[in-house]
């Protein structure tokens, strides 16, 4: 990942695609299935040009069947191949949640450590476009929550291509999440193949006063937030989480007993989000080294609306975060 | 059809170890050794047994809550089986999967299953993964009248029939689901009367007679084998015990008469007469097979109860693979 010289500007839609076209070109294993994920190459076009490359056998359209979709990847999976199956959004999981949740996550488990299932599930999450309830949430904590499954969410191009690549890689059952609003940005990545580890978290930008800890889109949000906090004279650590299960909290912990201080960005829903997670172990690990009660700057608990003035008001945003960070270091110790 | 005494010997053996495993089971969990849910497969074994004897080793299946018939006759070991039963470290699962995610990768078993229907999806993923790598081998999922009520089951037969998938859609009907006759639940009264809406053959077989099981069973099994797609094949059947449990007589959603037909025409009793009446075979000889499979559940028993129960460490083990990289 050092050879940045070598790379180009390419969209998270175009890194993610060539995640998947490298590993398919090193694998006949891999193949992709979905809805309008051959001919079309994706409703956003994220396997654009696969089907063309690798041939209708190995890009599958299917029909609009989730469970049969997950199931068939599952199958497949236990039986040797190593799928990616498409579910065209996250909202969609639900339809599908047997599949993930009671077989794909267990397998190995129930059998006694038998089975292997190295299915990749990619689908596209969160809010931003007017998509209103059933096309943007973002629902990572209910599959955090479920033993078997680890779950990613990548947070830009560069980061979507090498994690993308360990997902495939990787021999568990795997929930890729893209975020609809980080498809079109763009950055540098490198041309070659590359893993991002899974369950790795990434301390994106070094501070001393408070540990900002977010994945996804919300990473590009929180960023902006810490420059208009650095103005302030506010130095803000920014973890991008990456993984979300495994969580790496070692990174975590290791900041905030820098910092004395968090607080969880997420786009969730705030109430039994991930945040509400991270937070518990920063409390039960760290909580002697904590100079103010964890902060959580999330979704209210409300259905996303679709309304593009109620959705920016729904959204966590710069603004938001900057005020939780504010008022996170605005609240001294307790016992002080 | 002319099947060979061999084959007709191999079909009677896959029936007696499919009764001879669950009778075994039901008296151990009369007597309080098995925990959990039993669900018992007595009075069903023609259709596993004809089922999986059209199968090779290679070819996978996917099975139900009532999966354990469907272990034996594709070859699963007793003593395995009866030690996961017993929740002991030697089981199939190491005691972490129990009676209702009993399996054998190596046999293709891909699972018994505790979610009604799901086990016909991972059947298409399976023969996906046949027909992607040309392989020849076929996937057959067993599933019950309850299951084509459930949206995973139309899925499933919807994307297998575009896809031209090698499989065979195996359905057990025995006319109840769970503690409710199929009757009052739906309309049709033949699962077979689904197959053309998927554009898929099917085909109603006696559930309670082998040979007839054993026969649409090759015919569904070379088609998909062809290249030429799913097919249906439904079975007529009856459990003789309770939908979980051992309890036989005086239920109160079926009349004891009703079991006590179905019981004359029992798939084991019916052919060792067959057998006998065509001078296939002697009586001392299917006697053969009842004891050596007799022996065999003795031991499984005895293997199973000396067994010893998981390790504390396996507690958290194998929730994830290692990934090698």
């Amino acid at each position: 990942m050092t050879a940045t010289e070598t790379g180009r500007k390419l969209t998270y839609t175009a890194a993610f695609t060539e995640a998947v076209r490298l590993e398919m070109a090193a694998d006949p294993d891999v193949f992709i299935a979905g809805e309008d994920v051959g001919a079309h190459g994706g409703v956003f076009h994220t396997f654009d040009g696969i089907q063309k490359e690798f041939g209708a056998e190995r890009a599958v359209d299917t029909a609009i069947s989730e469970q049969a979709i997950i199931g068939l990847g599952v199958g497949a999976a236990v039986s040797g191949l190593r799928p990616i199956v498409d579910i065209m959004f996250m909202d969609f999981l639900m339809v599908a949640s047997d599949q993930i949740v009671n077989q794909a996550a267990k397998l190995k488990y129930m059998f006694g450590g038998e089975a292997k299932v190295p299915l990749t599930i990619t689908t596209m999450g969160g809010a931003g476009l007017s998509a209103a309830a059933q096309h943007s949430q973002s629902l990572e904590a209910m599959f955090c929550h479920i033993p078997g499954l680890k779950v990613v969410y990548p947070s830009g191009a560069r980061e979507v291509k090498g994690l993308m690549a360990a997902c495939i890689r990787e021999d568990n059952p795997t929930l890729m999440v893209l975020h609809k609003r980080l498809l079109g940005v763009s950055e540098i990545v490198p041309e070659e193949r590359y893993e991002i580890p899974l369950g790795v978290a990434n301390v994106v930008r070094s501070g001393s006063d408070v540990t900002v800890v977010t994945w996804g889109k919300m990473l590009a949000d929180t960023t902006a937030a810490a420059n208009v906090l650095a103005a302030e004279g506010i130095s803000a650590e920014v973890i991008d989480l990456r993984t979300l299960q495994p969580l790496d909290i070692e990174t975590v912990l290791t900041s905030v007993r820098k910092t004395n201080r968090a607080v969880i960005v997420h786009e969730a829903v705030k109430f039994g989000g991930l945040g509400a997670e991270i937070s518990a172990q920063i409390q039960e690990q760290a909580f002697w080294h904590l100079d103010a009660p964890v902060g959580r700057v999330a979704a209210p608990f409300s259905p996303v609306p679709f309304s593009p003035t109620l959705e920016k008001l729904y959204l966590p945003d710069a603004t938001k975060i900057a005020e939780g960070v504010r008022s996170s270091l605005e609240r001294p110790f307790a016992g002080r | 059809m002319q099947l060979s005494k061999e084959l007709q010997m191999d079909l009677h053996r896959r029936m007696v170890r499919c009764r001879v495993f669950e009778e075994a089971a039901g008296r151990l969990s009369e007597a309080a050794r098995l925990p959990g849910f039993l669900h018992l497969y007595v009075g069903q074994e023609a259709v596993a047994a004809g089922m999986c004897a059209a199968l090779e080793d290679t070819d996978q299946i996917t099975s139900t809550h009532r999966g354990h018939g469907h272990l034996v006759a594709k070859g699963g070991d007793f003593k395995s089986m009866m030690a996961e039963l017993m929740g002991k470290s030697t089981g199939y699962c190491k005691g972490k999967g129990g009676s209702m995610h009993i399996n054998d990768l190596s046999l293709g078993m891909l699972g018994a299953n505790g979610i009604v229907g799901a086990g016909t999806p991972i059947a298409c993923g399976a023969a996906f993964a046949n027909k992607y790598r040309n392989n020849g081998g076929v996937a057959v999922s067993f599933f019950g009248d309850g299951a084509t009520n459930i949206g995973a089951f139309h899925e499933a037969a919807n994307m297998a029939c575009a896809m031209k998938l090698p499989m065979v859609f195996a359905c057990e009907h025995n006319g109840y689901g769970e503690y409710t006759p199929t009757d009052q639940i739906m309309v049709i009264s033949d699962i077979v009367d689904r197959a053309p809406g998927y554009g898929m053959p099917g085909v109603i077989v006696d559930g309670m007679d082998v040979i007839a099981v054993y026969e649409a069973a090759v015919e569904a099994v070379e088609r998909a084998r062809r290249g030429e797609g799913p097919s249906l094949v439904e079975a007529k059947t009856y459990r003789y015990y309770n939908h979980h449990g051992v309890q036989n007589l005086g239920l109160k959603y079926r009349t004891d008469a009703e079991v006590q037909q179905w019981r004359e025409r029992d798939p084991i009793i019916g052919f060792e007469q067959r057998l006998i009446e065509a001078g296939t075979a002697t009586a001392d000889e299917l006697q053969a097979t009842w004891d050596e499979v007799n022996a065999d559940i003795e031991a499984a028993i005895e293997f199973a109860d000396e067994s010893p129960l998981p390790e504390a460490d396996q507690l958290l083990a194998n929730v994830y693979t290692e990934t090698a990289r």
